[in-house]
């Protein structure tokens, strides 16, 4: 066995690496990215392992799909220092950092109780519009409500 | 300006901008003139009215309004009335309405329903209220009576007096203000009925000079336009937090001998307590001809949706 942790998983050929999750968030990630794992994707979820950067951070690895950065973009909201490897042939081919989009449709759940979005029996997607970057602030498109910092995240929607 | 209006949702007064409403406003002038005669120009349409909340001067002008440019009306009182109390979903009932009538009105106290309408419906939906948001229509009465009044909206120091947490129609005039230059919009309310987040933000975002007070009295000499609202009751989420703030804030005649002589108090109406009845009757009132206007203006707002002109 190799001494070094992050050999664990074997490289892949094609697809989408999603590297520096802080540590313990790969689950949540792939909840908001709505993977769930029936779609038959090989997947490798890498947690906990060694990173200068972080300490700790952990991996997702998918084999076989090249995610687009808009699908991808959300993860910010959670991870906002993930970075992420489009891989090709063994070799990575684009490498960009995670940067939160200007509306976010789905991911979130309105906590306003009278907001459209929660009422039984109608079937509408929440959607935010992103009104300020640092602090995270966003605000419902349906009611107005605005959410920020720790709140944001608690409001992500079980997807899988 | 007049093609801005033609066919569209009305949904927040922040979808217009000044000259749109001065467009407005001169179409109201001139149904005034006919306000006493039925006119024929929206002959065959149907406007649908779908109220799921309750309402008296909201309902009432705007099928006024309607009726008196010919146009049909159709509606729906409260959800015990319809089928939504059967079960079936808001966006079927919109569909259907929409399939019968060229135009919807709507109020529910769901924040975001007109949107949602919007979003369902091909005819032109227009927000009558929607829970504590918007109140595009009664915000456009509010401005109109505010320049009838005073011949501007621009340069006048503003009052905002009460539930402002909850109150729609104090959002949707905060926010129609905000695309006027008010010399300084004080907004007074109790602590735990402060004005939201988003509202502050957009007064911020388009350079409203504000400024927050607890008590009219210390604000009272300055103001032009005291717009006063009733606690929101029905939007409270905890009875008791009511209980706590009830009665917390009246307009009295003492109070109002402390300001200018012309100063001119506006209500969306319906008054609970929070004005002295006394001043009813003085030339402070101008809640009641505010109400009166609720016609002419809905009838140019739907004339200038229809591309009709009187």
């Amino acid at each position: 066995m190799s001494e070094e942790p992050t050999l664990v998983v074997s490289k892949i050929r094609n697809g989408t690496v999603i590297d520096h999750i802080p540590a313990g968030k790969a689950m949540d990630i792939l909840n908001v990215l709505g993977i769930n794992g029936r779609e038959g994707l090989r997947i490798a979820i890498l947690m906990n392992v060694e990173s200068k950067k972080l300490g700790r951070k952990d991996i997702i690895k998918i084999e076989g799909k090249r995610l687009s950065p808009e699908d991808l973009n959300v993860i910010a909201l959670l991870a906002p220092s993930a970075t992420i490897n489009i891989i090709e042939d063994f070799a990575v081919v684009e490498k960009h950092k995670v940067l939160l989009p200007n509306i976010i449709v789905g991911v979130l759940k309105c906590p306003n109780p009278t907001c459209i979005t929660n009422k039984r029996g109608e079937f509408v997607k929440t959607r935010f519009r992103l009104i300020s970057r640092d602090p995270v602030k966003l605000q419902c498109e349906y009611c107005g409500n605005v959410v920020s910092g720790d709140e944001v995240t608690k409001l992500i929607a079980k997807r899988r | 300006m007049k093609e801005l209006f033609y066919q569209r949702d009305v949904i927040s007064i922040l979808d217009f901008n000044r000259e749109s409403l001065e467009v407005l406003f001169e179409y109201a002038d001139r149904m005034l003139k006919h306000i006493d005669t039925k006119l024929s120009l929206l002959n065959g349409k149907v406007v649908s009215l779908a109220f799921f909340e309750p309402s008296t001067r909201t309902r009432l002008s705007f099928e006024v309004a309607a009726k008196k440019l010919g146009a049909d009306v159709i509606s729906i009182v409260g959800e015990e009335a319809s089928s939504v109390s059967k079960g079936e979903s808001l966006a079927d009932t919109i569909r259907m309405l929409d399939s019968y009538s060229n135009a919807i009105v709507i109020r529910h106290r769901y924040e975001g329903v007109a949107k949602y309408a919007a979003e369902i419906a091909e005819h032109s939906v227009i927000n009558a209220g929607d829970g504590k948001q918007h109140h595009p229509t009664q915000t456009m009465i509010d401005l109109y009576t505010v320049k009838k009044l005073f011949n501007d909206i621009d340069g006048l120091v503003y009052g905002v007096l009460g539930d402002l947490r909850y109150g729609r129609a104090t959002t949707s005039f905060l926010y129609g203000l905000s695309l006027f230059k008010p010399k300084k919009v004080y907004l007074i309310s109790p602590e735990s009925l402060r004005v939201r987040e988003e509202v502050l933000h957009v007064l911020k975002e388009r350079n409203i000079v504000f400024e927050e007070r607890r008590n009219l009295e210390d604000v009272i000499e300055e103001l032009d336009v005291l717009y006063v609202i009733r606690i929101q009751k029905e939007r409270f989420p905890d009875p008791l937090e009511y209980e706590k703030v009830k009665g917390s804030y009246k307009v009295t005649l003492e109070t109002l001998k402390k300001g200018k002589k012309n100063l001119k108090i506006l209500h969306p109406l319906p008054k609970v307590d929070e004005i002295d009845e006394r001043i009813d009757y003085t030339s402070y009132a101008a809640y009641f001809i505010q109400a009166k206007y609720g016609v002419p203006v809905r009838m140019a707002l739907l004339a200038l949706i229809f591309g009709v002109e009187p």
